[in-house]
């Protein structure tokens, strides 16, 4: 009776019913689509870990060293790729705005081009120049800089140079948006005040591109820890990455249990850093 | 007032070096981007049986190979089935549910919008685990049609994205008087806002496609021997490194940039960056 009552109340309340009808009904197939197939499954492989009602399987993901390791070199490489990204795009999205129309058009090119190929395809180019018989290899010895190959690949620096090479564009486009919108004549301001370029920079033009360079981040970052291919191929079962394991779990193991701890782990990984990217941007605009 | 010149020619001449240092660095990174391209298409062309760079002479081998090979052909058909299935799934899906969004006001919508931006926020791995235990459970592995919902979920969000964007920026005061000249609703939207937000549609329209087209993890899991491209590609790397791969790759790009200028000019473009 009660419930009747609150329904009678909540559509009173809400003007309409009839006002909203059109936009639930479009949106019912999508809702519905995206639960069954998505939020469903999704939320039944992390419950999966907690099913067994102990927590089993939480304990074994932070005690044994060997996914103790995985989990943290994955957060490492995350951040290493995150800070290396971030010093290649930001001087490339600066420069980017700086350029004539002409020779941006150009480098926009050059950005897009490997950006839209396929990781799969630039993968299978970095081995092809990593190689034993790849291209440095080849080229160094026949200069006799060496006289045996080097083993390029199937390590961690391999794995962060292919992850950088996919992931830096996604921090150029918010960064090379913003600084668009930063108004020249700020840093004239600042110059014709006195201040040197380098300080100019830092405390007038820097921060302003905060917000750009925080988005940026944190994609780079998220997208770093759900990372598969890179590792598999470029670090040829030596570096393992969280999502390695998780598949790994699934279709050799056939684990499911601990993959959707692990699952659970990784989603909140990722929940917490992007939480914390929007606290640190909602502090930003605070202080602006 | 001389000396005060000159520190402002000095400060001007340190600053040209700065911009010359600058656009040196910014050229090698742009070299870096561009270097796995620069390196896969002499592959493509060589002559040699083996990896060998640079390539001893000019040869068309490695794409009649590909032509050649039935498990590749199929491997392509298979990809452009499922992309077609994922594009024309995930632009009705995300168009009216962009609509929704952007149009209504009712409770819950902040939990649409969340349920809808999710599969971009989880990771590739999740989604593909999470399906496969529930295809598996439906004898759904293997199809492609398993693939093509698979992709739609995934690129949903993306179609969204864009549609939305267009609709904030179109007036509905426009359908109004549509609908005051004596249009019904569904007649003012068809007949008004459809033909002007067109341009995004099948700017979503494309972008879902080249989604699914280079997707791996989930087709991974997904397709079973009856496989997509890009696990094709993938099962090709891990085995043995043919150079055939470097001319599947060549047509891939080829095929993504075709699609990347139709969407160009047929629609609003999908560039992920505004000049």
């Amino acid at each position: 009776m009660t419930a009747g009552l609150g329904v009678l109340e909540l559509f009173r309340r809400n003007s309409s019913v009839r006002e909203h009808a059109g936009p639930i009904a479009l949106s019912l197939p999508t809702v519905i689509f995206l639960l069954v197939l998505f939020a469903v499954p999704v939320v039944q492989l992390m419950l999966l870990s907690a099913q067994s009602g102990t927590f089993e399987n939480y304990a074994k993901a932070f005690s044994d060293e060997l996914y103790v390791t995985v989990l943290l070199n994955t957060f490492e490489i995350a951040f290493f790729v995150t800070v290396v990204s971030f010093f290649l795009a930001y001087p490339l999205a600066f420069f980017l705005t700086v350029l004539p129309p002409f020779w941006r058009a150009i480098g926009l090119f050059c950005l897009l081009m490997p950006f839209w190929t396929s990781i799969l395809v630039r993968t299978y180019a970095w081995m092809a120049i990593l190689g034993r018989r790849g291209i440095v290899n080849e080229a160094l010895l026949s200069m006799e800089i060496i006289d045996r190959p080097l083993s390029l690949l199937y390590n961690e620096q391999a794995v962060l140079l292919g992850m950088v090479h996919v992931l830096m564009p996604y921090m150029v486009f918010p960064v090379f948006a913003v600084m668009r919108r930063v108004d020249p004549n700020l840093m004239q301001a600042a110059y014709s005040l006195g201040a040197p370029g380098w300080r100019a920079f830092l405390r007038v033009y820097f921060p302003m591109t905060m917000p750009g360079v925080l988005a940026g981040a944190s994609l780079v970052f998220i997208l770093s820890m759900g990372f598969y291919i890179t590792p598999v191929l470029l670090g040829g079962g030596r570096v393992t990455m969280i999502a390695v394991l998780i598949e790994q779990l699934v279709t050799e193991f056939l684990d499911w249990d601990f993959a959707g701890a692990l699952s659970l782990a990784l989603m909140t990984f990722t929940l917490l850093i992007y939480g914390a990217f929007k606290w640190l941007m909602k502090s930003e605009r605070n202080l602006a | 007032m001389m000396s005060k010149n000159e520190g402002g020619t000095r400060r001007g001449k340190r600053r040209n070096w700065g911009r010359i240092a600058l656009g040196v660095y910014c050229c090698l990174v742009l070299g870096f981007l561009m270097m796995p391209l620069l390196v896969v298409f002499p592959l493509s062309f060589s002559s040699a049986s083996y990896l060998q760079f640079p390539p001893p002479g000019f040869s068309l081998q490695w794409y009649e190979n590909y032509l050649n090979t039935p498990s590749w052909i199929r491997a392509t058909i298979v990809s452009i089935q499922v992309g077609i299935g994922t594009t024309i799934l995930a632009t009705i899906l995300g168009t009216m549910v962009a609509f929704s969004l952007v149009r209504g006001r009712y409770p819950g919508k902040t939990w649409v919008d969340r349920l809808v931006a999710a599969p971009i926020v989880v990771p590739n791995i999740i989604i593909a685990v999470a399906i496969y235990g529930l295809f598996s459970d439906l004898k759904l592995i293997g199809e492609w049609y398993g693939v093509m919902i698979g992709h739609t979920v995934y690129a949903i969000p993306f179609v969204v994205l864009v549609v939305a964007a267009a609709l904030r920026n179109f007036d509905p005061a426009q359908e109004h008087a549509a609908m005051g000249l004596g249009a019904s609703r569904l007649r003012a939207v068809c007949v008004v806002t459809l033909p002007q937000i067109k341009p995004a549609i099948i700017s979503g329209a494309f972008l879902a496609f080249i989604t699914s087209f280079d997707e791996l993890i989930i087709a991974l899991f997904l397709s079973g021997s009856d496989m997509t491209l890009p696990k094709k590609m993938f099962e090709n790397i891990i085995s043995e490194i043919d150079p055939t791969i470097s001319a599947v790759s060549v047509l891939q790009i080829a095929l993504v940039g075709l699609v990347l200028v139709l969407s160009q000019k047929l629609g609003a473009g999908v560039s992920p960056i505004r000049d």
